[in-house]
């Protein structure tokens, strides 16, 4: 029932990707996200689309898992797309009513959705080949330096790291308190909104009730094993660059610089092309 | 109203890269007012059986047959089917969510769209069958012991008169006393009521001393489906399975092979006894007849 979503899933293969330091992917994940928004015009989302194909190639993760993260956004898209479309000033190419299409609207409004699409997969791509431990390890690593401003970066990652392990958990609880109400005839779907409203409450209650009994099982259990915190804790497996992972570094920004010089040299090429044609 | 399986599979994940087989083409036939036990080890695909029986599962291949018709026929109705069949899951105390435990109850029943006196009175006979005493009715369900809770859980189910009541280990979790408890309750229901009642469970001693019938399950197979006695004599291969027969059952043999002249066809403590006895009396008697 609730397994659809993938956002935050991690997804098993044996790559490149997947082995690759997570201080890189999510460092690498933060550059691509800034770079989206640096772009400006099509040479730039064209890079970034190869630079995406690449990157998804490598990771082995079939592209379904991540067009299944982006249908959680559909309806953002939707709305950012046909607010952007009708709203935006400039030169009018179709008038419906009251409401004009400009050629302002629809530039923007293609480029809006490029980059949003682009925004959730590239995420996608980092949880699907990054498992949780992973990720928090590596931003308690990247963090560290903060902890001499005394920002409790131990704390915090740890928080993270236990709210992405109750995920999973709490949907599994959910189904199957679900599934338990739905044997004693329990209605969620039919009704309007206050009627399906008041339907989660037999959902809900034993859904908070359980999440606080393993809140509290799991705070006996860490103290019970004498858990107090970041000082002087090591770690299993502590996390050290490889080769691959400067490698890694060094394609990003190859990347980065690929596409803000793609940037600069389109609009230069396109007006070179039209001085010859004119010639 | 009997219950047919016909060929039902169920694969879990079957669009990822690791799906599992939890059902592999299960034939059962259920009829009326059978006491049944369903037995496997962990992941044998007991409970994935049972949430078919109800429609919470839908299967990925074969047919399931409630009274005659096909329950994943677009125009059947899933709600009636629940209320007829019954299914209380493991650890059923985490799904109370209500004030009190009468309206906790009441919830089933209400659901069926019943005036609100039936709802009351059948509250009331569903918290009466599993033998909660009058004085908890209006107490908070979370200020229960565990054992009570559990009660509370099966009356919510039981007061939408089910016609099977299927229970998914109704005792994990439960201390010795409790569990004995709760077992005895259900047994008396069954007699009671006259329900099919489904007992899962992965315990061979709990199961043995109600049930009249035993379906074994192995890695999403049935392995045997017999009377208890029929199936404990398999106890080998069910030990290969990870399960195994009531502690009786080896007791007897051991006397056997102690050369004592008893049969080890017994299930139950009581029968265990009445057999030592006749040997006793064999025994006496021949003596008698030498001397």
């Amino acid at each position: 029932m609730l397994r659809d979503i993938t956002l935050g899933q991690y997804y098993q293969a044996d790559s490149v990707i997947h082995r690759l330091d997570p201080r890189v992917k999510l460092g690498s994940t933060i550059l691509f996200i800034i770079s989206l928004f640096l772009f400006d015009n099509a040479a730039g989302y064209v890079v970034a689309a190869l630079f995406l194909a690449l990157v998804i190639n490598l990771s082995k993760v079939p592209f379904r898992f991540m067009v299944k993260g982006m249908k959680a956004i559909v309806f953002l898209l939707m709305i950012t797309v046909v607010f952007n479309l009708f709203l935006t000033p400039g030169e009018p190419l179709l008038t419906i009513w009251k409401f004009r299409i400009t050629k302002e609207g629809v530039s923007l409004a293609v480029l809006l959705a490029i980059r949003l699409s682009f925004l959730i997969i590239g995420s996608s791509i980092m949880t699907l080949t990054t498992t949780p431990n992973q990720l928090t390890d590596g931003l308690e690593k990247m963090l560290g330096p903060l902890k001499r401003i005394k920002v409790p970066v131990h704390e915090i990652a740890m928080m993270m790291s236990i709210a992405l392990r109750f995920i999973p958990i709490l949907m599994e609880e959910t189904d199957k308190i679900m599934k338990a109400q739905l044997a004693r005839c329990a209605d969620f779907e039919s009704g309007n909104i206050i009627k399906r409203a008041k339907g989660l409450v037999p959902l809900l209650v034993p859904l908070f009730i359980s999440a606080f009994r393993r809140a509290n099982d799991l705070a006996m259990a860490m103290e019970a094993r004498c858990y107090r915190g970041g000082e002087h804790r090591t770690k299993m497996k502590p996390l050290h660059y490889e080769r691959r992972d400067f490698v890694a570094y060094a394609v990003v920004i190859c990347y980065l610089a690929t596409g803000i010089a793609a940037g600069y040299a389109a609009p230069l090429l396109l007006s070179l092309t039209g001085m010859t044609g004119g010639v | 109203m009997p219950i047919i399986l016909d060929k039902v599979s169920h694969i879990y994940g079957q669009d990822t890269n690791t799906p599992v087989k939890a059902l592999n083409n299960i034939n059962l036939v259920i009829p009326d007012g059978q006491f049944i036990g369903i037995i496997g080890h962990t992941g044998s695909g007991k409970s994935t059986l049972v949430q078919h029986l109800n429609g919470l599962m839908k299967a990925t291949a074969g047919n399931i047959y409630f009274n005659g018709e096909d329950i994943d026929d677009d125009d059947f109705d899933k709600k009636k089917l629940r209320s007829k069949v019954g299914l209380v899951f493991q650890y059923p105390e985490h799904q109370l969510f209500e004030t009190d435990v009468f309206t906790d109850v009441c919830f089933g029943p209400k659901n069926l769209g019943l005036s609100k006196t039936e709802v009351e009175l059948r509250a009331y006979e569903a918290l009466k069958l599993v033998g909660l005493d009058d004085e908890y009715f209006y107490q908070s369900p979370f200020e229960l012991s565990g054992g009570q809770k559990r009660r509370v859980a099966i009356a919510g189910v039981l007061a939408m008169k089910p016609q099977v009541l299927v229970l998914d280990e109704p005792t994990a979790g439960l201390d010795p006393k409790g569990r004995d408890e709760i077992l005895e309750q259900i047994s008396k229901l069954k007699k009671e009521t006259g329900i099919t009642v489904i007992l899962v469970s992965h315990s061979m001693d709990d199961v043995a001393r109600y049930v009249e019938r035993i379906i074994v399950m192995n890695r999403g197979c049935v392995v045997y489906d017999d009377a208890p006695r029929e199936v404990f004599r398999y106890y080998r291969e069910l030990e290969e399975i990870g399960l195994a027969a009531p502690q009786v059952t080896y007791m007897m043999k051991d006397l056997q092979e102690h050369g004592y002249d008893v049969s080890d066809n017994v299930t139950t403590i009581d029968e265990a006894k009445d057999e030592i006895m006749r040997y006793f009396t064999r025994l006496a008697a021949a003596k008698k007849g030498n001397g």
